[in-house]
């Protein structure tokens, strides 16, 4: 899966998660610039992330982890290891 | 990972979702539906978000059909809330959940001004984590001189459960703990006093007494782990990132579990559980192989798996769940393994009511309820038909219709985790349920409700796909001829050479029909051989897998077949029924069509003919296609 592929695939599920279509996402991307992400709606995410990428984030991948960026390279990463 | 499985997946999803959150006025009956499909965490916590912009406050108001709910943890339980409140709704429960601040369920309890007692609770759920247990090892040990750990740990339960009981006036769930401590020294951990792992296993064995002493309810999440694994149920990642125990891609299951308990003690469980038959409880069509054809027993492993199958249901029969038997059968021949096969472990005894005839299985289902005199919301039926299963979702959607593995092997596994049957208790009572449902009945049964059919079979989008038979379906037409029973007009039996032959004959009509519906291929299910002579087509052979029962297939193979007829000149369709031990269901066939009888008989066939010049096609909810 290239780069194109995770975001586009990222925004289904950010879109599934805050249920709106209107989410612009880039790697600069973070929990302040999109409104209800809370630390709740995090772990929502990263779950979601895990079952649509077939990852699985390690404990230092998540303490981490600040931007959409980061999350991208995290899956790219994750998916290489397999 | 702990899934809903046995719950049917969602399709189109957000859309369903965004209608019910625009509508205006919310109907509490599309989001116990939306609530009845196989959610995950986000999708769950969707659902509820938009629940509660609905319900809260009206809902709050539903009388008998309302719980609070107090959460008292040791961790983080926040993101259980949604899954709990969904899982509610999927019994027509509308849940209010309160959760004490951040580990201070211990003072909350206490406290007379706290936000607990504030809240009212009628229920407390007592849900601690594997470490705050343990952590009564190392009290324990700083403390010299105080007693055994696990005598300290189950005296600070019991005054948890004293408080909420006595003063809170509850009802309280215990839920036991995780084990996913490591062990210390291996199989033999139990010889290590100070092991957490040990001690986590020994404080959850003495739940189990200390629970029924004090009249609690336990929540059994160690067992859930020995059955679903660890990993599931368990992210260490989130463990210690956000101290929730429970991993959220379990917080569905984890919900259902909740309320199913609650559910138990509100008398909201299932009491009766529907079988069919063929398929079901045996492999193979009794109406079609005979007793002695039947997949059940000694000789295979499938057939080993049907007869496990029928011990656990005739356990749940013996523990108090009512049993019924609903299948598209003659009577007579649905009940002959009950009679005659060896290696049938249910009775005819077992059952309260046998339902087996050719009606549609919702009118069938509606009239088991009332001769039971229970409410069709109680009822689970298990059918290995997807055609089936979806038919009764559709016009009845109260009975419950678990998704089934295509495995009978799994079907246990399947009933039960779908917890339709919780029970808190078993009494005298339930153990004798079944026989006195048995000795009440009466044999007459109410008349079949088939109102919803025809809405239902539109919604199915059946296209009937017809050709004239070719080399490339003559296999799937020999073996249809030979192994079609019951609905078998004339019940000739044809060999490939014979058919190759007819295919290649001028004079006669092979037709082959395949069934497509919303679900998929059904695959070639019926053939219709015509032989033309002197301006009439004879009706040779018409016959049809009974898998497609009750559809009105054979009113659009009608129009087909007279379509056909008349392009090669005939003016007359000639019908023939030849009865045979198993064909009894389609002795009115051509009546219904709209043939009129002919009163000779030629060799025991009865003959029926149809005027093709004034034929008009008869109304259908199947499209038709050549190819």
């Amino acid at each position: 899966m290239d780069e194109a592929q995770i975001y586009a695939a990222l925004r289904d599920v950010f879109a599934d998660i805050f249920d709106r279509d209107d989410i612009v996402l880039n790697a600069s991307i973070s929990a302040k610039d999109v409104s209800g992400w809370d630390s709740f709606r995090h772990i929502e995410i990263l779950v979601a992330v895990e079952e649509r990428f077939r990852v699985r984030f390690r404990t230092r991948d998540l303490d981490a982890l600040r931007t959409v960026g980061d999350l991208v390279r995290l899956i790219q990463h994750n998916a290489l290891a397999k | 990972m702990p899934e809903l499985y046995w719950l049917p997946p969602p399709s189109a999803w957000r859309e369903q979702l965004r209608e019910f959150s625009e509508s205006s006025e919310p109907a509490w009956s599309s989001a116990v539906a939306l609530a009845n499909l196989r959610l995950d965490f986000s999708k769950t916590n969707a659902l509820d978000t938009i629940a509660r912009r609905h319900f809260d406050s009206k809902a709050a108001r539903r009388k008998g059909r309302h719980v609070r709910l107090a959460l008292l943890g040791s961790s983080t339980t926040s993101h259980l809330h949604g899954a709990i409140r969904v899982a509610g709704l999927r019994r027509g429960v509308w849940i209010e959940i309160y959760e004490n601040p951040f580990g201070q369920y211990w003072q909350e309890l206490c406290d007379p001004t706290s936000g607990l007692r504030a809240f009212a609770p009628d229920t407390v759920l007592f849900a601690f984590d594997a470490e705050h247990i343990a952590s009564a090892l190392d009290d324990t040990r700083s403390k010299p001189g105080s007693g055994d750990a696990l005598q300290d740990m189950a005296e600070r339960l019991r005054a948890c459960w004293r408080i909420a009981r006595e003063e809170l006036r509850c009802r309280v769930i215990q839920q036991t703990a995780i084990p996913h401590h490591a062990h210390l020294m291996g199989n033999n951990e139990h010889r290590l006093p100070g092991s957490p792992a040990n001690f986590v296993s020994r404080y959850n064995a003495a739940l189990r007494s200390m629970a029924d002493d004090a009249g609690v309810d336990l929540l059994a999440l160690d067992d859930r782990v020995s059955s679903d694994g660890m990993d599931g149920w368990h992210n260490p990642v989130l463990w210690r990132h956000a101290r929730q125990e429970v991993s959220p891609a379990a917080a569905p299951f984890y919900g259902d579990l909740v309320v199913r308990v609650l559910a138990a003690r509100m008398g909201l469980s299932s009491k009766c559980l529907v079988l069919d038959l063929d398929n079901t409880i045996w492999g193979g069509e009794v109406g079609e192989v005979g007793v002695e054809g039947l997949t059940l027993g000694q000789g295979s492993a499938l057939g080993e798996a049907y007869v496990v199958f029928q011990k656990y249901v005739r356990a749940l029969s013996q523990r108090g769940i009512i049993l019924a038997a609903c299948s598209k059968n003659d009577e007579a021949k649905a009940l002959e393994p009950f009679d005659r096969h060896p290696d049938m472990v249910l009775r005819r005894d077992d059952f309260a009511i046998f339902m087996t005839n050719w009606n549609d299985k919702p009118g069938n289902l509606r009239a088991i309820a009332v001769e039971l005199n229970i409410g069709t919301d109680s009822m689970v039926f298990v059918d290995d038909s997807p055609f089936e299963r979806a038919f009764i979702r559709h016009a009845a959607v109260e009975i419950a219709v678990p998704e089934l593995p295509d495995d009978p092997v799994a079907y246990p596994r399947t009933l039960a985790d779908a917890g339709y049957f919780e029970a808190v208790a078993v009494t005298m009572e339930d153990r004798e349920r079944n026989s006195a449902y048995r000795q009440n009945r009466t044999r007459k049964l109410a008349l079949a409700n088939s109102e919803n059919l025809e809405a239902y079979l539109r919604s199915l989008e059946m296209v009937l796909v017809w050709r004239r038979l070719d080399s490339l379906g003559l296999q799937r037409a020999v073996q249809l001829i030979g192994k079609t029973n019951q609905f078998n007009l004339a019940g000739r039996r044809y060999g490939e050479s014979e058919i190759a032959a007819l295919m290649a004959d001028e004079k006669a009509l092979v037709l082959q029909f395949r069934l497509l519906d919303r679900f998929g291929d059904n695959g070639v299910i019926a053939i219709v051989i015509g032989r033309i002579g002197k301006g009439d087509c004879l009706l040779d052979t018409w016959l049809m897998s009974c898998r497609v029962l009750g559809r009105g297939v054979e009113r659009a193979m009608l129009n087909v077949v007279a379509q056909a007829a008349k392009d090669q000149g005939a003016g007359r369709l000639i019908g023939e029924y030849i009865a045979s031990e198993r064909n009894k269901i389609v002795a009115n066939h051509y009546d219904k069509l709209g043939f009129q009888p002919i009163a000779n008989t030629v060799n025991g066939a009865m003959r029926s003919t149809l005027n093709l010049s004034g034929f008009t096609p008869l109304n259908s909810c199947i499209a038709l296609r050549q190819g």
